[in-house]
């Protein structure tokens, strides 16, 4: 059994007339140990469905329909009580940015005590000893006078290493001793490298792979960059519009695309340009929440749209690949297994 | 720290020297000093003596410079109505009015700071919809019709409490006359401190609750919630600290200004203190009287905003007087 599953997820915002749908039905799996990334253009979906996993989407935000399964207890129906206990606990989280991420007016070590010691029971010494040990664990220098700085005392990498040792501090490894259920089993990073720059950010995330390796964590990663993706997720799932349009193993997605929206974005990586030449943008953008176009909600942008794209939003297809949805890939499809059925030899 | 405090002395003089300005430039308009002192039956010679001796005849510009060294010796002039150097008369009025503004101010915090983070957690229930309906009509309602209610309600009407004066005072290591650590004294305390608390409490739960709202908004308080940190600790320790730091700076203002809302209240309870010694002043034209108040007021205002400026530093650290340590 997986360790989360997620079925017909919605989303939706509250207006005052009718209420705007931020994720569409978006189901997808998570194994022990599995590390998957959620791609997509800011506006996309990704960060409200990061939210929605653990019940802290903002106001007006409500999730509308669809189960979330962790471990086999649906998540969704948790007083607020018991949401205490799963997170930080179960599932921790890293932020964007983490020059925002930590509070300004609080010492780090206060701030990964109060982490450890709302669900353990652990003597303040204890803790400390914990923390400074996690602090070392994510290579930060002399780890026992960081506990007692400030967050604008240290840098934004720093600060990210700090969060990472934040979300590891109930890892059974340490704490053993006290209970084996205290260790993170999910870690939902939310573009952890995206305030910082390139080499910071390939440091980050070497460490949070080889962490997430160690501990068998498994890890979901949010992002926009599929340079980001893949070097540290197995699989892929493409967000549009509040919708996933594409999934499947990370290298078959990255070598093979299937979903022109998908082509679309592996296509507009610096990588793929010439020197001096332009980025192959998709053009257009992402389309606001209360303006959703119909049927497919790519179909505006998309190179290959025909009526039907406008009619009714496609389903699923196996391309042998990946999974899609999209008519252009499904009658792709259909015209191979024609000629393979030998029947065009004529 | 040393830098700092000599920075504040500096700004704390160059304020004086403003107020010991304005103090001499009034003090021609505000009536004849000597038809106060005497009486009916004193002959114009007299009078012209008295005037004479005072040095009232001399150019203002003398009469000031006389004033400005006697304030640099700690003499801040002679009251004429008290016979009694001035600074002593103000300085035996002090205890009354540093009390009745503390207790205030105390019932501010402890009022303004749940009602604000209440109407800020639950802005649509109906307590912080009250709350803020209330505060509305106390921004709107001048302290000396709140005072007279409250008078005539608890004092008159319902007889339990006393409506003026300071009631039965101890002295504290001998130079302190305090009503705090006695029952009367404590019981005359209440109505006035709550009418001079009315004043503030409404301005300060809207504040609270407007930057708590803004504050409850940002990523670190998301990422405490996904901590699963319980949520008193957020609202009252990761939020209300982050809270406070806008709090502090306009508070400390307004406590400032609180000394001046003591005129008013310590006029209508017949409070012994600074205020209603400058009122009297004013009718009897007690210029050196008028001047010293201005003088103590503005040292203050100083001693408060510096106050204000270290609690905050220890509040926020990410900003530290240069060379203090918390």
């Amino acid at each position: 059994m997986s360790l989360l599953s997620v079925n017909g997820l919605s989303v939706k915002f509250r207006q005052r007339h009718q209420d705007l749908v931020a994720l569409h039905d978006v189901s997808f799996s998570l194994d022990r140990g599995e590390r998957i990334a959620i791609v997509g253009e800011s506006g996309a979906g990704k960060s409200v469905l990061g939210y929605a996993l653990v019940n802290l989407l903002m106001k007006p935000g409500y999730i509308d329909a669809g189960s979330v399964q962790f471990d086999g207890r649906e998540l969704t129906k948790l007083s607020p009580k018991q949401w205490q206990g799963i997170r930080g606990k179960k599932i921790a989280m890293i932020f964007q940015d983490p020059m925002v991420t930590l509070n300004p007016v609080l010492t780090i070590g206060a701030q990964m005590i109060e982490a450890i010691r709302s669900h353990t029971r652990i003597a303040y010494k204890d803790a400390r000893k914990l923390a400074i040990e996690k602090l070392a664990h994510v290579r930060i220098s002399a780890p026992s006078q960081r506990f007692d700085q400030f967050p604008h005392e240290l840098s934004g990498g720093m600060r990210q290493r700090v969060i990472i040792a934040i979300a590891l501090l109930l890892n059974p490894e340490i704490i053993i001793a006290i209970a084996l259920l205290l260790n993170p089993e999910i870690i939902i990073a939310d573009e952890p490298t995206t305030a910082l720059d390139v080499t910071i950010q390939a440091e980050i995330l070497q460490l949070l792979k080889q962490i997430c390796a160690d501990n068998g964590v498994a890890l979901i990663l949010i992002t926009h960059d599929f340079g980001v993706v893949s070097r540290i997720a197995e699989r892929t799932f493409v967000m549009y519009a509040g919708r996933i349009v594409e999934q499947g193993p990370t290298l078959e997605i990255i070598n093979d695309p299937q979903h022109p929206y998908t082509q679309g974005l592996l296509n507009a990586l610096p990588q793929m340009a010439l020197p001096g030449q332009r980025l192959n943008q998709i053009k257009g953008n992402m389309p606001p929440l209360n303006d959703q176009p119909s049927g497919c909600a790519f179909h505006p942008r998309c190179p290959y749209a025909e009526e039907r794209c406008r009619q009714s939003p496609p389903g699923f297809v196996f391309s042998g690949v990946s999974t899609v949805a999209c008519y252009v890939v499904e009658d792709m499809l259909s015209e191979f297994s024609q000629y393979d059925g030998g029947d065009s030899y004529e | 720290m040393v830098s700092f405090i000599g920075r504040r002395l500096c700004q704390a003089l160059f304020v004086l020297l403003i107020i010991s300005v304005v103090s001499f430039v009034i003090q021609d308009n505000l009536g004849d000093p000597v038809r106060q002192m005497v009486g009916q039956s004193v002959s114009l010679q007299e009078r012209a003596a008295l005037q004479q001796e005072l040095g009232l005849n001399d150019p203002l510009l003398q009469q000031y410079g006389r004033f400005l060294m006697g304030a640099l010796q700690g003499d801040l002039g002679m009251s004429y109505y008290y016979k009694q150097p001035t600074l002593d008369v103000i300085v035996s009025r002090l205890p009354a009015t540093l009390e009745l503004s503390f207790c205030a101010l105390l019932l501010v915090i402890i009022l303004a700071t749940p009602l604000g983070v209440i109407a800020a957690i639950h802005p649509k229930s109906l307590l912080s919809r009250a709350v803020l309906f209330i505060s509305t009509l106390g921004l709107s309602i001048p302290i000396f019709i709140v005072a007279v209610f409250l008078m005539y309600f608890f004092a008159i009407e319902w007889r339990v409490l006393p409506s003026f004066g300071r009631g039965e005072t101890t002295s504290f290591l001998g130079l302190w006359q305090t009503g705090l650590f006695n029952k009367d004294g404590l019981r005359h305390l209440l109505l006035p401190s709550f009418s001079l608390a009315f004043v503030l409490t409404p301005i300060f739960i809207r504040l609270i609750r407007a930057e708590m709202q803004d504050v409850l908004q940002s990523d670190f308080i998301r990422y405490a919630w996904s901590k699963g940190i319980s949520a008193p600790r957020i609202y009252f320790l990761h939020a209300l600290k982050n809270t406070m730091l806008p709090v502090i700076t306009v508070g400390g203002i307004q406590a400032g200004t609180l000394v001046a809302y003591t005129i008013l209240t310590e006029s209508i309870f017949q409070w012994p203190g600074m205020g209603l010694l400058f009122m009297e002043a004013v009718t009897r034209v007690d210029v050196p009287l008028i001047s010293a108040y201005l003088m103590v007021v503005g040292v203050i205002f100083v001693v408060t905003n510096t106050l204000v400026d270290v609690v905050y530093s220890m509040v926020n650290p990410r900003v530290r007087i240069p060379g203090y340590s918390a």
